[in-house]
């Protein structure tokens, strides 16, 4: 299996969780992601900060969807910023963007999570 | 608050389809039916209707015979030839390129041919993605790959999918399922024989993501392609009787 090449820093902001996503995310990034996961899950929203993102591929955006699969399970929200415009397109093409709330800023995003 | 950093170009610009609103053949070869396709939308798993499911198929061939690079521009160059008989890939001129359209019939039982298309999501050395439009089958991705594990060569098909509307939950549920796995375990026995290995065996993997329906999608069945298809199928003697006067 191939080395994961991204890295999902996990802190918390009142009764939410933001990962900071830095990397190359793909399908090989799965485990760590998972584990962020874990860390995060008695949050009420997590937030994903895509500021540090260098790649993603179609296996990386398919590791978001079971992400918001999970999350729709223990009906937490699952919210986004930091996404350029390249990986903003991205996720308006898959439509994504309909399934996550993509916000411009870290406080846009904890605001729309209802955290204080 | 954390800074955008935003790089000039990202280094998988190139490799992702551009963003498009609605879906546009440029041209359709003869025999392909483009009812389906033109000016639908893309739906990925999320505006499918039906539990989610990741269905993972994979072969393995000997690396010495092939690269994962080689197999996957082999795959590209000549992917309507590895198709199961009776079902047929009419894939854009240009080959597997982001953001191409590629028109599909697709046998179903009772010699009915089901008429629709995909978009080339992404792709790259490594793997390459297609995305159905609304009234597919079912909504989702079908991502192919390869990756060298040891002495072998890892071809895989990974479809992520939510049944399109209620009828094609029905129909998956009454063998459609077993129907798809048939259709990519032949695929990929196709892939392999033309590398060589023509006995090779396929391994199947199935998980259900999501058990919950989204019953809020239930309206896809306006779109349905099957329903479509077949309404065209019917009107065939109708066309013919027009054309010939």
């Amino acid at each position: 299996m191939a080395e994961a090449t991204a890295t999902f820093d996990v802190r918390r902001s009142g009764s939410a969780s933001v990962v900071d996503i830095r990397g190359d995310v793909t399908a090989s990034s799965e485990e760590v992601l998972m584990s962020a996961y874990a860390e995060a899950a008695d949050a009420r929203a997590i937030v994903l900060n895509f500021s540090g993102l260098s790649y993603m591929n179609s296996g990386g955006i398919g590791l978001l969807v079971t992400l918001l699969v999970r999350a729709n399970r223990r009906s937490q929200r699952l919210l986004a910023f930091g996404l350029s415009d390249h990986y903003r397109q991205i996720f308006e093409l898959t439509r994504l963007d309909e399934a996550v709330g993509i916000h411009d800023s870290e406080q846009a995003a904890l605001a729309a999570a209802g955290v204080k | 608050m954390a800074d955008i950093d935003e790089p000039v170009t990202a280094r998988d610009a190139t490799n992702w389809a551009k963003k498009v609103a609605r879906l546009n053949v440029s041209s359709a070869p003869e025999g392909a039916v483009n009812i389906n396709v033109e000016g639908r939308r893309l739906a990925g798993p999320f505006q499918g209707f039906g539990k989610m499911w990741q269905k993972t198929y994979q072969v393995r061939l000997p690396r010495d015979t092939v690269t994962a690079a080689v197999l996957i521009a082999t795959w590209k160059d000549r992917f309507p030839e590895f198709w199961p008989e009776n079902n047929t890939f009419y894939g854009p001129l240009t080959g597997i390129a982001p953001g191409e359209v590629a028109l599909l019939n697709v046998a179903l039982p009772g010699k009915m041919k089901l008429s629709t298309g995909v978009m080339v999501l992404y792709a790259d050395e490594e793997s390459f993605t297609l995305m159905t439009p609304q009234g597919h089958m079912f909504a989702g991705w079908i991502t192919f790959s390869a990756s060298e594990q040891g002495a072998d060569v890892v071809a895989q098909v990974q479809v992520l999918m939510r049944a399109s509307d209620p009828l094609f939950e029905l129909g998956l549920a009454l063998g459609g399922h077993r129907q798809e796995d048939v259709f990519w375990q032949q695929t990929l026995t196709r892939l392999a024989a033309a590398h060589g290995e023509p006995a090779a065996t396929v391994d199947t993997r199935v998980v259900c993501v999501d058990a919950k329906r989204q019953w809020s999608k239930w309206r896809n069945v306006w779109h349905s392609s099957a329903i479509r298809s077949l309404v065209y199928m019917l009107g065939a003697p109708a066309r013919r009787l027009r054309g010939s006067r």
